[in-house]
């Protein structure tokens, strides 16, 4: 009868018309490469001190925690939601240990508290989000204060310290010469998260999800079991952040890590995540976290304040996002 | 090619608005080759040609949202070009859209003067003007609808002739209008006929977009007809025959609409017993068989798709059971029902169809990763070979497996989602509307896959609205009206006078 379905006639369509190379080359992240370059340069001429490998290595400290939770908040906002309440669960699980120490938990029994913490705290986002059908920016702001809230009203303006000296390796330790334990597990994070991302069923339903979750829905997707996942995984490594974090300081005062998450909102987009969701590499997010830590280390050679630090990465921010728009548009 | 300019002799008026070698190109693909359209008042011009023949990109070069790359543009002979759609609307040329974007909550006027209203001479809004334009406007097209009621007090019907009104606002004198009957029910189809007339009456310049023959006979003076971005011929209504049309659009005889089809029928695939909704639907129960094509033929709103999407897993039924294969199954979720072999097909092939961001080859396999993967690891090669295969299998034209689906026409991004579903290996396939608004070569090519489908011992629901449609390729048919199966039809019982009956209730 019909020709139309018979596979040996339908037209042949070729996988692709551009090599996977040459769309990468074209990338944001090629670049993001090389705003990254740049700053290195002009840091190494800047200061005689930056091309040191013990001062680069103290440098890596600006980023690692922060990019542990860039990573899974990159995912979450490709799915199109996103956690504001991040930096408030390090508060919480710093807190949360600080408090165990004073019953003389050991440090596998404190690593089980900050990483359960954030699990807990993750997990009522999730729910919130994925069962109530709230919008994530309203809950997670909400939850950004309860957090840090319970924090405050556990510690006034007392600190937590004491920590055992085993748990001093985490933020303090090296794993090999100037490799810190944090740039190591910042390194492992990252191929962790890229394969998970770019390699695996779960980062293809990420993506479906981000550009049209509806339609992910329809496809036989489990929306919402895959946003929960997001969840648990960012307040997760928000747990693992507050470990290093607690241990690279010694000291829990409700006040850690604050402002944070606006700082890992940055990292991503300027990563080249879309905010709305959809778009989005972690090789992006890796490079992102080293332009953030080269420039706040270079500026900090050159002793220029932390309040100039914050003006200069929003500017770098709004250019590094705006400028390829406004050539695009220049070239149209 | 076939050629017909006989555009002078059967009309002694000169055109409106006339597109002369107009061209138009996008990256790997020539939307418009030097298309000739030429628009007179008081007449109704039909712009017919199959899905990709170019038709919205000339409504969006007519109307100012693209910039032709060659060609001329002239209004009342004189050359023009509209660089922003401002431009196109102070020239007179106005588009009624499939789906104009209206504001509930705003009022009446507000929604036909977003934009341009009438100002006062210290720049704030003329509100006893507005609304006296308002009402005038609404008059013109038979519409007694007060100016001040807010947008969502309208029902459908009323808040459609807003749209009409906006679009008349601007003191138009050529009106497009791109598939107007698209949404509408038999008897608005008729009020919008009188709109029509109407418009004709007072001189106006119309393009006519449709799919429907039946309509461009019925309402259009003359054709203008596109293949492939290239003009093929126009000339007046009167002279020309549907099949001579058909011909023109496709380049080729279509000689028959509907396959013929052997029905193998076997064992009983899917059985529900008592689905119930507390609003939607209630009571319904059928058997399905391998190898069948069952009917769904209602009026819009007889909770037909609703039903579906509740079998499909999206809505959850108040009551009911569903056995697949004589077992009882649960289905919660889409994804349930895809571990049971149901797959769905949506009416709204952009929002639920498909995810028009990513390739053609994502959406292909997004609900058969896992057996295109190991152990969840994506694994491209066996993706790009699922996908080749059931795209070569429903014949989608594209660039590459790569594209992404939003850069396709309908018809291809109806063959993404069927190629999507059919790589599931399913056992009953749910087509909701399956040929809404496609194009008649791709209408075609999606009824002679649903027969072979069948033939292979599929088990297929067709949602349809349009009986030629049901009557052509079901077995048995379900009239449902008002949430309630009405009656199942089959063998010489499946006439168009049988089923229109049961759904209206006469």
């Amino acid at each position: 009868m019909t020709t139309t379905t018979d596979a040996s006639t339908g037209r042949h369509i070729p996988d692709r018309l551009r090599s996977p190379l040459e769309a990468r080359l074209k990338s944001w992240e090629s670049l993001l490469l090389l705003v990254a370059i740049a700053i290195f340069i002009a840091n190494s001429l800047a200061s005689p001190y930056f091309l040191n490998a013990w001062n680069l290595s103290d440098a890596t400290f600006n980023f690692t925690e922060k990019a542990m939770i860039g990573f899974a908040m990159a995912l979450l906002i490709i799915s199109g939601e996103i956690d504001l309440s991040v930096a408030s669960i390090i508060a919480l699980a710093s807190t949360a240990m600080g408090a165990a120490v004073q019953f003389g938990v050991g440090t596998p029994g404190l690593v089980l508290i900050g990483l359960g913490t954030g699990l807990i705290c993750g997990a009522f986002n999730g729910v919130l989000v994925t069962r109530m059908g709230l919008p994530s920016i309203v809950v997670t702001i909400g939850s950004m204060s309860l957090f840090r809230g319970i924090s405050y009203i556990v510690l006034g303006d007392q600190a937590y310290g004491g920590y055992p000296s085993s748990f001093a390796f985490f933020g303090q330790g090296y794993v090999w010469w100037v490799i810190s334990f944090e740039f190591a597990l910042f390194a492992v994070l990252a191929v962790i998260y890229g394969v998970l991302l770019h390699k695996t069923n779960f980062g293809r339903a990420v993506y479906a999800i981000g550009n049209n979750a509806t339609g992910a829905m329809f496809s036989g997707i489990r929306v919402e079991r895959v946003k929960f996942t997001l969840f648990l995984l960012t307040g997760l490594m928000s747990g693992l952040a507050a470990i290093c974090l607690t241990s690279r300081l010694g000291s829990t005062r409700p006040s850690i890590g604050f402002g944070w998450e606006l700082e890992i909102v940055t990292m991503v987009v300027l990563g080249g995540v879309s905010i709305l969701g959809g778009s989005g590499t972690i090789p992006g997010v890796v490079i992102a976290a080293f332009v953030m830590g080269l420039v706040t280390f270079g500026l900090g050679l050159l002793n220029v304040p932390g309040i100039v630090m914050s003006i200069v990465i929003g500017a770098l921010l709004i250019g590094v996002i705006a400028l390829p728009r406004l050539w695009a548009k220049w070239r149209a | 090619m076939l050629m017909q300019t006989d555009t002078q002799k059967d009309t002694d008026l000169s055109p409106v608005l006339e597109l002369d070698g107009v061209t138009k190109t996008f990256p790997g693909v020539k939307a418009l080759d030097g298309v000739t359209l030429r628009l007179y008042p008081g007449q109704v011009t039909a712009l017919v040609g199959e899905n990709g023949a170019g038709k919205s990109t000339v409504v969006k070069i007519m109307t100012g949202i693209y910039q032709p790359d060659g060609g001329d543009i002239r209004v009342d002979g004189e050359a023009i070009r509209f660089p922003t759609a401002q431009d196109a609307a102070r020239a007179g040329i106005t588009a009624i859209h499939q789906e104009t974007v209206l504001f509930d909550e705003l009022s009446v006027a507000e929604n036909i003067f977003l934009g341009h209203a009438p100002r006062t001479r210290l720049g704030l809004i003329d509100w006893a003007t507005m609304n006296a334009k308002a009402t005038e406007i609404l008059r013109g097209i038979g519409a007694e609808i007060d100016p001040h009621h807010k947008l969502h007090d309208l029902g459908i019907a009323n808040k459609h002739l807003v749209a009409i009104a906006r679009a008349l606002s601007i003191d138009a004198r050529v009106v497009i209008m791109d598939e107007p009957t698209a949404a509408l029910s038999h008897k608005e189809i008729e009020e919008l006929y009188e709109l029509v007339e109407k418009l004709k009456a007072q001189g106006k310049a119309i393009l006519f977009i449709s799919h429907k023959f039946d309509e461009i006979f019925r309402i259009a003076d003359r054709y203008t007809v596109f293949r492939d971005g290239q003009f093929v011929g126009d000339g007046s209504i009167a002279e020309v025959e549907e099949s001579d049309l058909v011909k023109m659009m496709v380049g080729r005889d279509v000689a028959q609409i509907f396959p013929t089809r052997t029905s193998q029928i076997g064992d009983e695939v899917l059985q529900v017993v008592g689905y119930e909704h507390p609003t939607e639907f209630a009571d319904i129960g059928f058997t399905l068989r391998q190898g069948e094509i069952l009917g769904f033929y209602g009026l819009v709103g007889a909770g037909r798709s609703e039903f579906m999407q509740s079998l499909f897993g999206i809505t959850k039924p108040s009551k009911g059971v569903v056995k697949i294969d004589g077992q009882v199954r649960v289905i919660r979720s889409p994804a349930d029902a895809v571990e049971n072999g149901i797959v769905y097909v949506p009416e709204d092939r952009g929002k639920q169809g498909a995810i028009t961001a990513l390739p053609i080859f994502q959406n292909v396999t997004l609900p058969s990763l896992k057996r295109t993967s190991k152990n969840g690891f994506i694994r491209l090669a066996e993706e790009f070979a699922l996908a080749r295969e059931y795209t070569q299998r429903l014949d989608l034209r594209a660039a590459s497996l790569d594209t992404h689906v939003g850069n396709l026409s309908g018809g291809n991004q109806q063959k993404v989602v069927i190629a999507k579903w059919l790589a599931t290996q399913p056992k009953v396939i749910i087509l909701d509307e399956p040929t809404k608004g496609i194009d008649i070569g791709s209408k075609a090519a999606v009824h002679e896959f649903m027969a072979e489908l069948a033939a292979q011992g599929l088990a297929v629901i067709m949602v349809s609205s349009e009986i030629p449609e049901v009557l052509g390729m079901s077995d048995r048919v379900i009239v449902m009206r008002e949430g309630r199966m009405v009656t199942e039809v089959s063998g010489d019982d499946l006439t168009p006078e049988t089923l229109v009956r049961h759904a209206a209730g006469i």
